[in-house]
């Protein structure tokens, strides 16, 4: 548990329409738990397909209450751009961590997950936990 | 010795370059990635000459680590975290010294290459920037042209390869035959350092 403080989700994707979905099925599939902050930091800032490090910086800002901030990124640039920011260490907030999971289910895991107030290693796990789930 | 008025010609002639060879970029980015190297290079390289317009950067290290953070905030495609990647560890290496030389360049550079191979996780023969990249930190005791001339070779060597990075590597083997894009734009990188050296 992390205080009563929830982790805060950023959803970063080559899409904005992506991204912004992704983070409404997540919410929408939350039911009752703890509001958890859930940004999306979809494509450029001039509207078009890629990554932005504005706009993730701003949404990890946006949604750190101080338990953690944990992001999920769908492709390429996306991906690459959010290790970028980590590598360099103060471009995101310090607790900020990139999850090794999927982009859909780990979203939808990541913030079922944080919603129970679980701490940051607890909404990782569950996050990463989606690439075991087989669909074939 | 390297000055950060070297290094401002280096982001410079870089940025000329790019936007003369801008539409080439795209055109070999169409076959195998999203057509859009030429342009998200262009954007990036625009910011980083007007930021070094705008902003003190008085040594060589702060010209790349500025030029670096430009890149990865506007370039929009993976390209933007690889260049900012490679300048601002190459800038971070080179620390803040008033001037380099061309020795302590050649090792802060390899850093730079070091990082960018980490953080995309490609190695030479993957059909990337790499592929110019490392041999032109090789060769780049021998000096700048001696590096641009390899840089040339390493990105017209992966016409025949198959890409194993990148949006490319979903193409398997229709990747083969195409002249690898970020391999091209990052030779002009390096053949902008004998423009900036005044060859």
């Amino acid at each position: 548990m992390s205080d009563g403080k929830p982790v805060g989700i950023v959803l970063v994707s080559h899409s904005a329409a992506v991204a912004t979905a992704v983070a409404e099925l997540a919410r929408g599939l939350v039911g009752g738990g703890t509001a958890v902050p859930v940004a999306a930091a979809g494509g450029t800032e001039g509207g078009g397909l890629g990554t932005s490090a504005e706009l993730i910086a701003a949404a990890a800002v946006s949604v750190d209450r101080g338990a953690g901030v944990a992001v999920l990124a769908d492709l390429g640039s996306a991906v690459l751009t959010v290790k970028a920011m980590l590598a360099e260490g103060d471009e995101l907030p310090g607790t900020a961590r990139l999850l090794d999971a999927p982009f859909v289910e780990g979203a939808v895991a990541a913030v079922v997950t944080a919603s129970t107030g679980a701490d940051l290693d607890a909404v990782e796990a569950a996050a990463m936990e989606a690439y075991t789930y087989r669909k074939v | 010795m390297l000055d950060a008025d070297f290094f401002r010609r280096w982001m410079t002639a870089t940025a000329v370059s790019v936007d003369r060879e801008a539409d080439r970029l795209t055109a070999l980015d169409s076959p195998i990635g999203d057509a859009d190297h030429g342009s998200n290079l262009r954007r990036g390289f625009t910011a980083v000459t007007a930021a070094l317009e705008k902003e003190a950067a008085g040594t060589p290290g702060a010209v790349l680590v500025l030029a670096g953070s430009r890149l990865i905030s506007t370039v929009g495609g993976a390209s933007g975290p690889l260049y900012g990647t490679l300048l601002r560890r190459t800038g971070k290496a080179l620390g803040e010294a008033a001037e380099v030389d061309e020795a302590g360049f050649a090792e802060a550079l390899r850093v730079g290459v070091d990082a960018v191979m980490q953080l995309g996780g490609a190695a030479p023969g993957d059909k990337t920037m790499i592929d110019s990249l490392v041999p032109a930190v090789d060769a780049l005791p021998g000096g700048f042209r001696a590096a641009r001339a390899a840089a040339e070779q390493g990105a017209e060597a992966t016409t025949p390869l198959q890409a194993r990075k990148g949006r490319a590597s979903y193409l398997g083997e229709r990747s083969i035959g195409h002249q690898d894009p970020g391999a091209t734009s990052a030779a002009l990188l390096i053949a902008a350092l004998a423009e900036a050296d005044g060859e």
